[in-house]
């Protein structure tokens, strides 16, 4: 048990029944949360206390609690993920707050993503965005070519990893002012664009994705570049770009 | 009368498979969308089994509790995956992967299943390159290889240290190519409740809607079962807070034999406890062991000193350190499997040289300054650095171990606030996989008929313990390669069948039966919370049925466990209504679940009077400490039946293990 002395807060939370209802934030206290808590760990103090008081407990999405699930998500202060940059808010430590400080926790705010109850949201536009393209056509025989005789670059590989790293939190699009998806669908874009098993299908892949994009609500970019400060997995710029020109590349050759 | 038949097909290990193909019934293209199949769960096993099943045309339902497939948690796995690809040219081959899965198992594994296993292993990464899965490479482009703990050839391909969720996001990609051609149908936070038999075969689910609190009936020919491991039985694991056991529990409850449910995996290189708000363990990779020596200092003032914060461990010095792995066990060092590196953490923070400064004193260092320092030299000496300094040493050791765990390295530092590249690492063990599960046949079907379980949820092919990168290695060999060819041969029966009603009496029973419990949940007035009855679960089992168990120990957890399980009906608070979103509501059913398991789990490590693997007796062990297993009379599988409630009831039926191809011999790594 750790000896240091525990936090006093208070919280200022989003609660909304469910998306038909409105909703409003309420003022909660909590006491005694150690700095060694994880900010989901204070939560679940939280909603310890108010179940103990007869009261419903506040609704957050969770699960891995290790940063690589993409499931949490909360507008912290303000701040997709809350204030420390390259982390999730399960890897979201106490010792980052002080001592008496009020903390404002929100759901993500964008319009393709509805608000199902309390902090928790619908992304399942990112499902539908993948089932328009984010894969390479090939059948799960395991009769395709030995993995060796597909070589790949190291730094392709690096890059396409780098890109592969997207966790589909939704940050991204929380953090944007227009609700943009475009860094969650340029990583996916990128992976395969930069690898030789992907490149064949390349062009359909791109205008099916970004067409499912538009559908689906999500925004434009316009560069504030606020996706990749907010990324918890430092998915970069690069991405939007290259999926950019992957785009016009494919819309000028179908035209 | 037992129903176990593990149907192994005759003729020699390495033509089994191939034979049993050759010869099982198939279900003809045209005929494959007369049939239903429903997968609960979408991790590596159940993702790759719904992506396989519907792209062969079957029609497919698939369930998740997650917001999304893709955040199964299969996902978190960081190290890698085995494959016999001998690619490094070190000897390895189909026979050497099995012999050391085998023995890494302590012998309690079916030889056939694991043969199986090593001989799909290398289509699997045959199968994830195609599909684009970013493997790490060499610069000539070809794929590169580490090695893992227990084994002495390296064999397991990664992508950094997420090698996981890759392999996850590859099956998630291939569903989601059939979600897009309506193939698959997807149900996203929805959650088996029930599973449904008519006339004696699996035929359905009832299942709720985590959004609305609606119970839904699907029916299908088959149900496949792809729901993972149950670890969270100790509330505090490396498990996804949401991991659960309800559906493989469900489907034991309606007949299917759960198999050695003692046999849990403790990971030796976990962050250890901090304190008593804690929720969830994190695991570091296992891959750390490659570069980090494990120790704890020599002598106990020192110890006693560095709990206290007197003293750092840099600052204590060479010959005062315990290298306890090395020093136990020179052959393997710190690659030893994971339940023997486990075991002597243990040990030495039982003597009393744990590091960890809280109440239970336990940790253990896990120490990168020798390898920073060597690989140091060796990148001083390629870039021709003559008589580098120190610090120049120090800086390219750095830049090394940065560029091959630099997430690992980060993520530690985010949750301990330490760095680890300046201090060495407090590592301790903790709960991760469970090797127990649905028993179920070599065509991976469980004592019900047309009731298939995949993945961790299955008693699996690894027997006692589990070695590294071999839990994603069965969970796609069994969704992609396995599952797909021995479910086609049952369902081969029912091409006229028809679907199946869901107006059907056991479907309005099954459902009858989950309003009930909901209603009681929702209208008992108790006065505690459903994680309070689970941390008590949790607390008991690690203390009795975790590391170290003894008779004694497992005969009060059997009773406490019923303790706390008969105090959860009476006095578990649920607050909220039945519809609409509820998570208090869906931890309730699995804690309940979690309950009865638990007691199953301390049975059956008391009824296993030896030491194997992932279940370790204290009353069966060597003067010096290793594990006494005990061939003669326990070489065999525990698969329990249940017989209502009163889970003392249950009845054990053994299968013998038989090994004709290999030697059953002492698992040593000295």
């Amino acid at each position: 048990m750790s000896s240091k002395k525990g936090l006093h807060l208070t919280l200022k939370i989003w609660r909304q029944k469910n998306n038909k209802s409105k909703g409003q934030f309420e003022t909660y206290k909590i006491s005694d949360v150690s700095t060694d808590s994880s900010f989901l760990e204070m939560l679940d103090i939280l909603n310890e206390n108010l179940i103990n008081d007869g009261k419903e407990p506040v609704a957050f999405d969770h699960d891995c609690r290790e940063g690589i699930c993409g499931m949490c998500s909360l507008y912290i202060n303000g701040r997709a993920h809350g204030p420390d940059t390259g982390i999730t808010t399960c890897q979201l430590h106490m010792r980052t707050f002080k001592d008496g400080e009020t903390i404002v926790i929100e759901p993500w705010r964008s319009a393709a993503f509805p608000v199902i109850k309390d902090l928790i949201v619908d992304r399942s536009a990112f499902d539908r965005v993948m089932a328009a393209g984010g894969f390479v056509s090939v059948n799960t025989s395991g009769n395709t070519l030995d993995a060796n005789a597909i070589p790949v670059p190291k730094e392709d590989a690096d890059k396409a990893m780098d890109a592969a790293a997207c966790i589909g939190c939704g940050a991204c699009v929380a953090s944007c002012k227009n609700g943009s998806a475009m860094l969650f669908v340029g990583a996916k874009i990128s992976q395969f664009a930069l690898l030789p098993q992907g490149r064949i299908e390349a062009k359909r892949r791109v205008l099916n994705m970004v067409k499912a994009m538009d559908e689906e609500g999500f925004g434009n970019c316009s560069n504030t570049g606020a996706c990749e400060v907010e990324c918890p997995k430092g998915i970069s710029l690069d991405n939007i770009a290259r999926m950019n020109r992957e785009y016009m590349a494919a819309f000028i050759d179908k035209g | 009368m037992s129903k176990l038949d593990s149907k192994i097909p005759a003729g020699p290990l390495k033509d089994k498979w191939k034979n049993h193909k050759d010869h099982m019934n198939l279900v003809a293209p045209n005929n494959r969308d007369k049939i239903d199949i429903i997968v609960v769960g979408t991790g590596l096993a159940g993702g790759s089994a719904a992506a396989t099943l519907a792209e062969q045309g079957y029609n497919v339902k698939a369930f998740c509790y997650q917001d999304s497939p893709r955040r199964a948690h299969s996902i978190a796995a960081q190290g890698g995956i085995n494959a016999a690809k001998n690619y490094q040219g070190d000897g390895d081959s189909t026979y050497r992967l099995f012999y050391d899965t085998i023995k890494g198992g302590d012998y309690r594994a079916r030889e056939a299943n694991v043969y199986r296993l090593a001989e799909v292993s290398a289509n699997i990464i045959d199968q994830c390159v195609a599909q684009g899965v970013p493997f790490g490479r060499e610069y000539g482009g070809q794929l590169d290889n580490r090695s893992f703990g227990g084994v002495q050839v390296k064999r397991t391909f990664y992508a950094k240290g997420q090698t996981g969720q890759q392999l996850l996001l590859g099956a998630y990609s291939a569903m989601s190519r059939q979600i897009g051609k309506g193939r698959i149908k997807m149900y996203n936070r929805h959650e088996m409740m029930e599973l449904v038999i008519v006339d004696g075969k699996a035929r359905g689910i009832i299942a709720r809607n985590l959004v609305t609190g609606e119970l839904e009936r699907h029916s299908a020919h088959a149900v496949v079962i792809a729901s993972g491991g149950y670890g969270n039985v100790y509330f505090l694991s490396t498990n996804a807070m949401g991991s659960n056991v309800s559906a493989a529990w469900k489907i034991h409850k309606k007949g299917a034999y759960f198999a050695n449910p003692c046999y849990v995996q403790i990971h030796p290189t976990c962050i250890p406890v901090h304190g008593t708000q804690q929720s969830k363990l994190t695991l570091m990779s296992e891959s750390l062991r490659n570069s980090g020596r494990i120790w704890v200092p020599k002598k106990l003032e020192d110890a006693v000193a560095i709990r206290e914060g007197k003293l750092r461990p840099e600052n204590i010095k060479e010959e005062d350190r315990d290298y306890y792995l090395e020093r136990r066990y020179p052959a393997f060092g710190n690659l030893v499997p994971r339940d023997v590196a486990s075991r002597a953490a243990k040990e030495r923070c039982d003597a009393g040289f744990g590091i960890e400064n809280n109440d239970t004193k336990e940790g253990v260092y896990l120490d990168f300054s020798t390898e920073i320092m060597k690989k140091g030299k060796e990148a001083a000496i390629e870039r021709h650095i003559h008589n580098p300094t120190e610090q120049q040493i120090y800086d390219l050791g750095k830049n090394w171990v940065e560029e091959k765990y630099g997430n690992l390295f980060q993520m530690y530092e985010k949750i301990t606030a330490d760095d680890p590249y300046k201090t060495p690492m407090k590592i301790y063990p903790a709960v991760h996989y469970t090797m127990g599960g649905v028993w179920v046949d070599y065509n991976l079907q469980s004592t019900i008929p047309g009731c298939f379980v995949i993945g961790e949820a299955n008693f699996s092919d690894h027997g006692a313990n589990r070695l590294g990168a071999s839990a994603l290695m069965q969970g796609l060999a069994d969704g992609y390669f396995v599952l797909p060819y021995t479910i086609a041969d049952y369902l081969s029966a029912d091409i006229r069948t028809g679907a199946i009603p869901t107006n059907s009496a056991p479907f309005e029973q099954a459902e009858k039966e989950i309003k009930e419990k909901v209603d009681f949940f929702i209208n008992n007035k108790g006065t505690h919370s459903v994680d309070h009855f689970h941390k008590k679960l949790g607390h008991i089992m690690w203390n009795k049925v975790g590391m170290g168990r003894t008779p004694e120990g497992l005969e009060e957890a059997i009773r406490e466990i019923e303790e706390v399980r008969n105090d959860f009906w009476k006095n578990v608070r649920v607050p909220g209504d039945k519809e609409g979103m509820n998570t208090e509501l869906e931890k309730a059913f699995r804690v309940a679940d979690f309950l009865e398991l638990g007691q199953l789990m301390a049975i059956d490590a008391l009824k296993r009077n030896e030491s194997c693997g992932g279940h370790f007796r204290e009353d069966h062990s060597t003067p010096d400490g290793e594990a006494e297993r005990d061939d003669v009379n326990y070489k065999y599988v525990a698969a329990w039946e249940y017989q209502g409630k009163d889970i003392n009831q249950e009845v054990m039926h053994k299968e013998e293990l038989i090994y004709e191809n290999i030697e059953v011999k002492t698992r040593s790594y000295k």
